[in-house]
């Protein structure tokens, strides 16, 4: 070759076939290598996260150096210039360096997108957890919906079959059970017997004794208890050739209100369970799962709630059908006694008018026959007969009244009478008797005895004359006496009867009439005899005894119709006796300037006594006020005692002072101290002076604890005569006044 | 009988007076409803041991209050006590308002204020004394003429 040429030779001369394939896998690789970015770039713009863009932007310099490298490869298989040698060792050049760069780049490229990688697979497990979790979450969700829902229906009802029919179908429901059944105690007590299924409709009686150990295992444990399938509770449905599911049980508690079939349980204080047998389907690989149990152990519990809500219901139920075969049974009853009643009183009624018709007969005509000239001896029958009959009649008529008194439907006939005229019937009527046995009859009525009253006369008549007439009937000689007055405020409380506290009142006042006499007497133990019904005094019972017995039981009624009291003092046998009584009777409206028989009213500006005698204590640290109150005091008739300290007061005071008025205001005096010093010498009420504060200030509070430590009664100072006078006579009257303003 | 009856409207005139002023209230009527014949003497025998009393108190008073280092305010209000119980006691009107005054300047412990009371105090007193021992005589002088004592409404 010339030596003028620069073209570079190639090594060795040019073997066509190699050169040609060389040639073309340089194009191919040319043609890749330029394709590779392209299509990178493509995706990388489609794909939105890819972080590593200038990453590619290097790999694809590189790699479309590499494919210029190639191309210009292309021209040195032939003759090639020197400028095709140096753009190839430019680029060649370029590309070193470039792919240099970029394999140093992905020393830190690499590790991050492994790590990417890890990440990615990271995530996927914890979305997988999660997945398994929400699961869980919507099956408890689920079950407590069951549960709530199950409940619900249980609850809705309180008939006992539904209750658990609806529980066996709702939990054969909500977990898609084969098979429910329930298991009842029976009477005895030893023995399960099959009570309720799901699905067949009537269960034969099965029963199964109680005592076995499966039984046991489930009883002692309040949770659902895994059973096996082959054990005979669980034994319901006829063996197939199935694979029978898992079985769980459950105990019922029976709260001991419950009767399921009879009332006589024998113990009731050991618990008694009914057992709940639920079966999984066969052939399915369903295992029971935890929450499953809980659920049969949540409705378990609400089946024995609801079912003790009903056995309740029934036992309220047949308690009240009970009660009310009772009411009627009782109403019935009384409509009976009533009528029994009414026919007695009707028969009583007729009685009474059958016979008084002949017994009046017998005694007008006996009397008449009195009349009229008889012999002695004739005389004497005729006496008797006369005697006996009165007593007959007598007897007729006490039976009859004290029958009514006992009814309570006896009423006192009120009526204005003479009182002064009752008592000299009376005496007239005793007095041939009387002056028969030689015996001395007195009356004393009292000069303030008012000459009208309002009552009862016949009853009121009846009853002195059968307090006379046993006076009388009981004395063989000397007198008796017959006093009768106005019983005042103090006397109105006997020690004997301290129950007995009449107050007197405007319109009312307490006769008092004792009727003394000097005959046998009565021995202490007879004394609260006397007035019972047919008890008659064993001694007295010989001696003319004419009296049934009745007379004294109808007087005590009698009295306590009006109010009153009666009662007999004796100091023993042979030492006479006194009868005493008093009874409550209106006074009429037209005497009303007496209105008070014991208090009559002062004329105004007149001083006489309108308190004669009444022992009063005052005490007040004042001189002057003191003798003011005194002067009060005396004027209206009072006896009044002074006192200037509490210490002297209270050394005074005796049960002899009516009233005592205590000045309160003064300071260092403790009106309170003494009111309860008083309360504790004195402590029979009756006994105690009237306690009145007078003072200068009513506040309430004052008021307050003046009622509190036992004050009778509050009096603003200054007192004037008439404020007095009308203040001594409402304290004694009612003991106690609490405004004198 | 001239006499008498000037008497008696003299005595009329002093009494209404009396009432109108203020200086007694009904309290001193009633107690003249107390005089009778078994105690002619009563209203007499009540205002002079109101007198004594009083005389006594107002001077414990004054002595009290001029003590002074330190007044016993409280030996003060005892004793306007008793003469307010006291004064009511007869119906003395005047001289017990001066005293519910005054035993508010006690309670404040206001020396200044209970001197100017017990000023005001002892003048009522004066006055009410005056006035009751006139009527008294008065009283007297119709007795002794032979009239009797008329009863003012």
């Amino acid at each position: 070759m010339d030596s003028s040429c620069n073209c570079i030779e190639p090594q060795w001369p040019p073997d066509d076939l190699l050169m040609k394939y060389q040639y073309i896998s340089d194009f191919f690789i040319a043609l890749a290598y330029f394709s590779i970015p392209l299509e990178l770039i493509y995706f990388v713009k489609k794909s939105a996260v890819f972080p590593y863009r200038w990453v590619i932007v290097q790999f694809g310099a590189f790699i479309v150096l590499c494919g210029t490298t190639h191309l210009i490869n292309l021209w040195t298989f032939t003759l090639h210039t020197r400028t095709v040698a140096m753009v190839m060792m430019t680029a060649k050049v370029f590309t070193a360096v470039v792919s240099c760069v970029t394999a140093l780049m992905l020393v830190h490229i690499i590790p991050d997108l492994l790590s990417v990688k890890t990440r990615e697979l990271f995530l996927k497990n914890k979305a997988a957890e999660l997945d398994r979790e929400m699961g869980l979450i919507r099956t408890q969700e689920e079950t407590g919906r069951h549960v709530r829902m199950l409940t619900h229906e249980i609850r809705s009802t309180l008939d006992r079959h539904t209750i658990l029919k609806t529980t066996l179908v709702e939990l054969g429901r909500t977990l898609a059970l084969e098979e429910c059944a329930l298991w009842m105690p029976t009477r005895t007590g030893l023995e399960l017997q099959l009570s309720y299924t799901l699905r067949q409709q009537n269960p034969v009686g099965y029963t199964v004794p109680i005592h076995l150990p499966v039984i046991n295992q489930v009883f002692s444990s309040s949770h659902a208890v895994k059973i096996s399938p082959n054990c005979p509770v669980a034994r319901i449905r006829p063996a197939g050739k199935y694979m029978p599911g898992e079985v769980v049980a459950a105990r019922v508690p029976l709260l001991h209100l419950s009767n399921f079939h009879i009332n006589d349980w024998p113990e009731l204080s050991t618990k008694r369970y009914a057992l709940m047998v639920l079966m999984l389907p066969s052939d399915s690989a369903r295992q029971w799962h935890v929450h499953e149990l809980e659920l049969v152990e949540v409705v378990a519990d609400q089946v024995a709630v609801a079912l003790s809500h009903a056995a309740i219901l029934e036992e309220s139920m047949r308690a009240r059908d009970l009660l009310m075969e009772q009411n009627v049974a009782l109403d019935l009853a009384r409509r009976e006694a009533e009528m029994a009643i009414r026919a007695r009183n009707d028969f009583l009624a007729v009685l009474n008018h059958e016979m008084r018709t002949p017994m009046h007969a017998i005694i007008a005509l006996s009397s008449l026959l009195q009349e009229t000239e008889l012999t002695p001896e004739q005389r004497l029958m005729v006496e008797t007969i006369l005697k006996s009959s009165n007593l007959l009649s007598t007897l007729i008529n006490d039976v009859l009244d004290l029958s009514r008194l006992e009814d309570g439907s006896l009423q006192l006939d009120l009526g204005t009478f003479n009182l002064y005229v009752v008592f000299r019937e009376v005496l007239n009527l005793i007095k041939p008797i009387a002056s028969v046995k030689k015996l001395h009859v007195s009356l004393n009525l009292a000069p303030d005895l008012p000459e009208y009253a309002i009552g009862d006369e016949m009853r009121l008549m009846q009853t002195i004359l059968n307090v006379v007439g046993n006076a009388v009937k009981f004395s063989k000689d000397g007198s008796i006496t017959i006093t009768a007055f106005v019983a005042k405020a103090e006397l109105l409380s006997d020690s004997r009867n301290p129950e007995f506290f009449p107050v007197p009142s405007d319109n009312h006042f307490y006769l008092r009439v004792q009727v003394k006499d000097s005959g046998i007497g009565i021995s202490p133990q007879d004394l609260p005899k006397l007035f019972t019904k047919f008890a008659q005094n064993q001694s007295t019972a010989t001696q003319n005894s004419g009296g049934s017995g009745l007379g004294l039981a109808i007087c005590k009624r009698f009295v306590n119709l009006m109010e009153g009291h009666i009662w007999i003092e004796s100091e023993g046998l042979g030492k006479g006796s006194t009868a005493i009584f008093m009874v409550k009777l209106g006074i009429p409206e037209r005497l009303n300037e007496s209105k008070l028989a014991f208090m009559p009213k002062v004329p105004p500006n007149h001083g006489p006594t309108a308190f004669p005698g009444l022992k009063v204590l005052v005490m007040d640290e004042n001189g002057v006020s003191r003798k003011v109150t005194k002067g009060l005091l005396v004027h209206l008739g009072c006896d009044v005692t002074m006192v200037s300290s509490s210490e002297e007061c209270l050394r005074v005071v005796s049960n002899e002072h009516k009233v005592v008025f205590m000045d309160f205001c003064t300071p260092g005096m403790d009106g309170y101290e003494i009111a309860i010093r008083m309360h504790e010498k004195f402590t029979k009420r009756h006994e105690r002076p009237i306690i009145v504060a007078l003072t200068g200030n009513t506040d309430k509070v004052t008021k307050e604890s003046c009622m509190r430590v036992g004050m009778d009664g509050v009096i603003l100072k200054p007192v004037s005569l008439d404020k007095m006078r009308s203040v001594l006579s409402d304290l004694l009257e009612h003991r106690v006044l609490f405004e004198a303003i | 009988m001239d006499i008498v009856n000037q008497l008696q409207r003299q005595f009329i005139d002093h009494s209404t007076s009396l009432h109108r002023e203020g200086i007694v209230d009904d309290q001193f009527t009633e107690l003249q409803k107390l005089q009778d014949e078994n105690s002619p003497d009563f209203v007499v025998e009540v205002v002079s041991l109101f007198f004594e009393d009083s005389e006594k108190l107002l001077n414990n008073m004054a002595r009290a209050l001029e003590q002074a280092q330190g007044v016993d305010f409280k030996q003060v209000d005892a004793s306007v006590h008793q003469l307010k119980g006291s004064s009511s006691s007869i119906g003395a009107m005047r001289v017990k308002n001066a005293c519910i005054a005054f035993r508010s300047f006690c309670e404040a412990q206001n020396r200044e204020g209970c001197l100017r009371c017990l000023q005001k105090v002892t003048h009522e007193y004066s006055l009410l004394k005056n006035k009751l021992q006139s009527l008294f005589r008065l009283e007297q002088q119709i007795l002794a003429a032979g009239g009797s004592i008329p009863v003012a409404k």
